[in-house]
């Protein structure tokens, strides 16, 4: 019951750790962003607009508030949410409240909300894939190490990774015409068009991260199959596949766990150019767009999206890796 | 078989001292050769080596890193990479022959009839399973029983060799366990299917003097329950007084002296065995320098032709025409005792080493 405890006790130090961590990352990211020279009332009010029309739209913003005050509106908004008025007309944001998109009138958080399934998809779907085959690969190459078949995966690996990402993912677009239309369907409305629209993404992430996953699981399996342990279970007299798969793969993975875990991360905030290749309407094309037009609270609630999940998954990670080694227990 | 009346050296040599105790042989190997063909030529770890081991009894390998007594062993077990190690002569275990036996034979084998403890029980047992789990495993592997039952046979075993509180220990990780307790786990493990014949590699080397012993007094008990034979490989001459019924010395892959255990150690036949005793520090009187035997183990690239002993022996000069550089010596009865071998072609070796050696000894 003590081990509970202090693992209770290990999740609850990390899990505040973690928020703040993510208070720091708003809190520059918003100075990085409005101390800019960025103009987003001209940005809506267009090209005729007069000064006293952008004073009004400014204030309506809170952007004529000090920078300090603005910084604790947007928290409070995130806390307990926070009141707009534009033109006469007083909005509720409800909490988390993370401001209304400059140009598309809409709460950032909906827009998130309609975003974040799209890259999710995207991100799962190709993580799937790379896992499968990287994995697979990595661990039959580990076995027949030094034959021409090992040769031939390793070379493979080599040259998939230095094609860059984008000119990867443009020949798919280009070249994988076979492959239904790219379009995001909601997974709930039908699976089987929602799998259609996102194979090209999916076949782009997979294909090019599994050369890497295929490297990383052929070096640790290499490693773990010349471990004295392996030899110990080999000489209990069980199969060949067992000992490989149960024995070698339990420590050959564990390693692989980790970069998995920050490769996620990763890849939730900054699918932008499967996104923008593909044309599906995830995270990384909203913030880009918002980015084009100095769209702050939909860039803000990009990185807010972005620093949680990279914060929440390392924490993930910590925790999965408690219970794949038991010799971390504790931390 | 060859003899001196051919004066040529041959490989094939056959140990004629023959079980001991009056028994047939459990484990019998004939002229063994594992070589492995690397990048810079062909390694000979173990070339022409021949024993045997009845029931009952434990024979200790001796010899220095590198002489071929864990690649012999492992042998045994089938557990060298075919890929990678050629292997030829014969192993025969129960009758069984183990050399190029078949990949599923080999896994009925390994474990069952004959189990093997290994040296560091720190890296030899897997750190993310529990110590249970990987007793059971191997129960499993060769009976047909439930989870359950595995698990209580697991208990009984971690019990047996001496597991304080087994109930609790069963489902702990090696991580959790000290050296000693560890070590006893991997016996625990290697004897949970009653092995008619136990390789126990260096069990002692990485425990302190104190476990030593009790791993050593467990080992010698677990023998009389078993009725097992036991090969006990170890560079630990005071293990080997300890434990061990007969002593093969092996040398850059070769047994170079083979017999009882008081007799090889009382009055050793080979230079080599000679150099290891004098090796041995006094533990009383006043402090002296160590003896180290002069020079360094050959590569096993490129084997030292004749006696692979010559380049670092002093009794050399004592023999012949250049015998020692150019003929291999046999291993066979050097003395009126057949019951002990050696491959040296010094005349009445007994004598050079009461006259010569003894006096030298701490």
């Amino acid at each position: 019951m003590k081990e509970e405890q202090a693992v209770l006790l290990y999740i609850l130090k990390r899990v505040l750790s973690a928020i703040s961590v993510v208070i720091v990352t708003l809190v520059a990211s918003f100075a990085l962003f409005f101390f800019a020279p960025t103009d987003p009332a001209g940005v809506i009010c267009g090209p005729r607009c007069t000064p006293e029309r952008v004073a009004d739209i400014e204030s309506s913003l809170g952007l004529d508030q000090p920078k300090a005050e603005q910084v604790l509106l947007y928290m409070k908004g995130i806390v307990v949410g926070r009141e707009y008025s534009t033109g006469g007309v007083v909005r509720h944001c409800d909490a988390p409240c993370l401001g209304y998109s400059y140009t598309l009138g809409q709460p950032v958080t909906k827009l998130i909300g309609a975003a974040l399934p799209v890259t999710v998809s995207i991100v799962i779907g190709g993580a799937v894939v790379y896992l499968i085959v990287g994995i697979l690969s990595g661990t039959i190459a580990a076995q027949v190490r030094g034959t021409s078949l090992d040769r031939f995966v390793v070379g493979t690996t080599l040259v998939v990774q230095s094609i860059p990402y984008f000119v990867f993912a443009l020949m798919i677009a280009l070249y994988a015409t076979f492959l239904p239309d790219s379009r995001y369907h909601p997974f709930l409305d039908n699976p089987l068009l929602w799998a259609g629209g996102l194979l090209a993404a999916w076949l782009t992430i997979g294909v090019t991260n599994a050369a890497s996953y295929t490297r990383y699981s052929r070096a640790s399996m290499i490693e773990a199959l010349g471990q004295d342990f392996v030899r110990t279970a080999t000489s209990k007299g069980i199969s060949r596949r067992r000992v490989v798969y149960r024995h070698g793969l339990r420590a050959g993975l564990t390693p692989v766990v980790t970069i998995f875990g920050i490769d996620l991360a990763f890849q939730l905030t900054g699918a932008i150019f499967t996104e923008t290749i593909f044309n599906l309407p995830g995270l990384g094309l909203l913030t880009l767009r918002a980015f084009g037009q100095y769209d702050l609270p939909v860039l803000m609630g990009g990185v807010l999206i972005g620093s949680v999940v990279l914060v929440l998954m390392n924490l993930v990670v910590d925790i999965v890796y408690t219970f794949l080694d038991p010799r971390v227990r504790l931390g | 078989m060859s003899d001196q009346t051919t004066g040529v050296p041959q490989t094939v040599t056959r140990a004629p001292r023959e079980a001991a105790a009056g028994e047939e042989a459990y484990l019998e190997v004939t002229d063994l050769q594992v070589q492995f063909p690397t990048a810079d030529g062909l390694v000979r770890a173990v070339q022409g080596l021949s024993y045997s081991v009845p029931l009952r009894r434990t024979l200790a390998i001796v010899g220095e890193s590198g002489s071929g007594k864990s690649v012999s062993s492992m042998a045994v077990l089938g557990l060298h990479d075919r890929r990678v190690a050629r292997i030829t002569g014969s192993i025969k275990v129960g009758g069984r022959e183990v050399v190029n036996m078949s990949d599923k034979d080999l896994e009925g084998f390994r474990g069952g009839d004959a189990a093997m403890i290994f040296q560091d029980p720190q890296s030899s047992l897997h750190p993310y399973f529990t110590v249970g789990s990987q007793i059971m495993e191997s129960y499993r592997a060769h009976n047909n029983v439930s989870k359950r039952a595995a698990k209580e046979r697991a208990i009984d075993m971690l019990g047996r060799v001496g597991i304080p509180n087994p109930r609790r220990r069963v489902d702990q990780y090696p991580h959790e366990f000290s050296g000693g307790m560890r070590q006893r786990a991997m016996i625990a493990m290697a004897l949970v299917n009653d092995p008619k014949l136990l390789i126990a590699d260096e069990p002692t080397t990485a425990l302190d003097v104190t476990v030593q012993a009790q791993i050593l007094d467990l080992i010698a008990d677990l023998q009389r329950d078993f009725g097992s034979a036991v090969v006990f490989i170890t560079h630990d001459l005071g293990v080997v007084a300890e434990i061990a019924d007969d002593i093969l010395v092996m040398y850059a892959g070769t047994a170079v002296e083979h017999g009882p255990v008081n007799k090889i150690l009382g009055e050793p036949l080979h230079p080599y065995a000679w150099g290891l005793l004098e090796s041995i520090p006094a533990l009383t009187g006043e402090p002296q320098p160590l003896h180290p035997i002069p020079g360094t183990p050959p590569s096993l690239l490129a084997v030292p032709s004749g006696c692979p002993f010559h380049p670092r022996c002093e009794f050399k000069d004592r023999v012949p025409d250049d015998w020692c550089t150019t003929l291999r010596p046999d291993l066979i009865p050097r003395t009126a005792d057949l019951g002990r071998t050696s491959r040296c072609h010094l005349k009445e070796p007994d004598k050079v080493f009461e006259t010569e050696v003894l006096p030298r000894l701490p």
